[in-house]
């Protein structure tokens, strides 16, 4: 009898990149690339944090450009394929789809807000025509009802995607969260699905586990954890649960524990921990990769970062929206909405399960 | 609603083609003009809300599409078109042809990008002028007052977030359109060495008003001398949008400048959060009726009353 497979991603070097502010080094790239290659992990995703022409002053300028990233990671990688996360809104097909595709990336994930999926129409049909893998991800899945995702992911799968990963980008959901959205997309969908998570919760691999135990068969994992905020689904803890489970991931296990070695030692900064204000960032819904930009404008402005994470949230402010940290920051020190926000947010929590639901139906 | 009647004959017929929100917007705000009069709301299915919208209110309704204008060419001086970029490039040669003066509302930049409170007067003279984008007409005044008063222009990044709900299917369509039309506006009013858009769909309920922020790198930031200009601008805007309002700044931020600008609509035809329709739409309102006062001033209808 042969072992359910699960196809292992690894967006250290992407998701990664917010951790540091998006200043990954060339030969970083190169460090991890060799080693994630040598334990046979199938997609490594590389970039900014926000995926290929992210890097602005809005989310953080990168170190080095997408071309000098990508090409890196190209001749670094040999038996693992190449892969990019893209936001159409921040990327163009013109100016960054085309240079990755000539740069010779595998695997394109395109990427939208979980309610906005017809904005990646155009990027999964390109991307498709080139022959390129081509999965849909929709992100801060929190912020609509697992029917409302499952309409999204649908609409991916129209578009051309072969497959769905959907993103707890904020680090919110509880196990029985993930496992309901899980079976919506698994009922509606006729492609492989999957999960990307977050630890703010300290949730990160039992999410995992309940996104495969509900038939997820694409998940994310990055090198001790090395992503946004509280960090993803540790790599080396995940391929060893889903090996204890009796999944095939066609990874090894030493290498890969070799490889959370060598990404510690040389490209990850400080090994994520679950923070005071990453769990506040969770408990929010807010999008992990503000925890670096809040950090820093809460001490410009003299406020509780944790103050700013719970108003983000009561704005239902989704990732890509950093400049509204300024002005809330601004706002809270005024003195105008402090400690109002936690109150909202209980009332705003329950709306995110319910109320949002109905969001998709738009003109 | 339809204002008939003596004034009629004073005004410049004018046509709309593209029957989704910001068409549909547009007709509110031209049935109100002094100077326009809408005589063709053009689209492809008579059965859709904009055309339905415009029918409720009297307007001589098609869904011929472009073949409209090429059978009727005498049925307007001026037309806005608010279909989609790739459907504009196509429009734009009818236009021409016919020598129908065209407002472009959507991003296929086939003609100059207008801004009315900086270039208007100049546009004057085109057959075929460019609205930019809903974020280019909220960002680019301040842009351009940044350019103006600041040395070393290196970068300007604009970002819009929009409520979701105000974004229709070819907006949706047109987001790389979006971005690299912005993109060039910026850099045209800013002279910025580099420039970049980003766009935000926000689903949250109730609907968030539109925000746009501009994000610049200078030489040494001055903002004394940014403070006034901007000022003066953000009135001149405020003219025709009267929504149009400072939010946050301008500031200096981890070295950058920061000016966040809200935008509220009038709420002629999506409600008021809706300020990315009246942004562009006002804009194209305001420079359709500079030249249709331009018009009626040479026929000797009416005396030229300048918007801005």
């Amino acid at each position: 009898m042969t072992k359910p497979q699960v196809l292992i991603s690894d967006p250290s070097l992407r998701d990664g990149n917010h951790a540091v502010r998006h200043q990954l080094q060339a030969s970083q790239i190169a460090v991890y690339c060799e080693a994630a290659d040598a334990a046979g992990i199938p997609i490594v995703e590389v970039g900014h944090g926000n995926g290929i022409g992210a890097s602005s002053l809005q989310l953080g300028e990168s170190a080095i450009s997408d071309e000098v990233m990508l090409s890196t990671a190209r001749s670094h990688l040999k038996r693992s394929r190449l892969g990019i996360h893209v936001i159409p809104g921040f990327a163009t097909i013109q100016r960054d789809l085309k240079l990755a595709i000539d740069l010779g990336v595998d695997v394109i994930r395109v990427a939208s807000h979980c309610t906005e999926a017809d904005i990646t129409q155009r990027h999964i049909e390109f991307s498709r025509t080139a022959g390129k893998t081509t999965y849909g991800v929709l992100m801060m899945s929190h912020m609509t009802s697992p029917t409302g995702l499952a309409e999204e992911a649908k609409k991916m799968e129209s578009y051309g995607a072969e497959g769905i990963v959907i993103m707890d980008s904020s680090g919110h959901f509880l196990p029985a969260d993930v496992a309901d959205r899980m079976k919506h997309l698994r009922e509606a969908l006729n492609i492989p699905i999957g999960f990307h998570a977050h630890n703010n919760l300290g949730m990160a691999i039992a999410n995992s586990v309940a996104a495969v135990q509900e038939g997820a068969t694409i998940i994310d994992g990055t090198a001790r954890g090395f992503g946004a905020g509280a960090g993803n689904a540790q790599l080396e803890v995940l391929v060893a649960v889903l090996e204890r489970m009796g999944y095939d991931t066609g990874v090894d296990l030493y290498k890969v524990l070799d490889a959370g070695d060598v990404a510690e030692k040389s490209v990850v900064e400080v090994v994520p921990t679950i923070s005071s204000v990453s769990v506040v960032s969770g408990l929010a819904g807010v999008f992990s990769g503000f925890a670096k930009p809040v950090a820093r404008i809460a001490e410009e402005f003299k406020v509780d970062p944790r103050d700013i994470f719970f108003e983000l949230g009561r704005r239902g402010i989704i990732a890509g929206q950093e400049d509204f940290i300024i002005e809330v920051a601004a706002e809270l020190a005024k003195g105008d909405s402090r400690h109002k926000s936690r109150e909202a947010l209980a009332t705003n929590v329950i709306e995110l399960k319910t109320t949002r639901a109905g969001n998709e139906q738009r003109s | 609603m339809v204002r008939v009647g003596p004034v009629a004959m004073n005004k410049i017929p004018v046509a709309i083609i593209g029957s989704g929100n910001i068409g549909a917007d547009l007709l509110v705000k031209v049935m109100r003009s002094t100077l326009l009069t809408c005589t063709a709301f053009i689209g492809r299915n008579l059965r859709s809300a904009g055309m339905l919208k415009a029918q409720e209110m009297g307007v001589l309704v098609s869904a011929e599409g472009i073949d409209y204008i090429k059978n009727n060419p005498t049925c307007c001086k001026l037309v806005f078109d608010a279909t989609s970029a790739q459907a504009h490039v196509v429009h734009a040669e009818t236009f021409k042809a016919l020598g129908i003066t065209c407002i472009d509302l959507t991003p296929a930049k086939t003609g100059p990008m207008c801004l009315p409170c900086v270039n208007m007067a100049e546009c004057l003279s085109e057959l075929d002028v460019n609205m930019v984008t809903c974020g280019g007409q909220a960002s680019a005044p301040i842009a351009y007052a940044i350019g103006q008063t600041q040395d070393d222009v290196d970068y300007v990044e604009v970002i819009s977030a929009i409520a979701s709900r105000s974004a229709g299917p070819a907006t949706r369509a047109n987001l790389d359109e979006y971005i690299h039309t912005t993109e060039e506006a910026i850099k045209k009013f800013s002279g910025a060495k580099r420039t970049k858009a980003i766009l935000n769909l926000n689903p949250a309920t109730p609907c968030i008003d539109m925000q746009t922020t501009v994000l610049a790198k200078v030489g040494s930031p001055n903002l004394e001398k940014l403070k006034p200009f901007l000022a003066e601008l953000v009135a001149r805007v405020q003219r025709y949008v009267p929504g149009y309002a400072v939010l946050v700044g301008p500031l200096i931020e981890n070295g950058r400048i920061v000016v966040t600008i809200k935008v509220k609509g009038l709420g002629d035809y999506l409600p008021a959060y809706a300020g990315n329709l009246d942004i562009i739409n006002c804009g194209a309102i305001a420079m359709a009726e500079e030249y249709a006062s331009m018009w009626l001033q040479r026929s000797g209808d009416v005396k030229k009353e300048r918007l801005v």
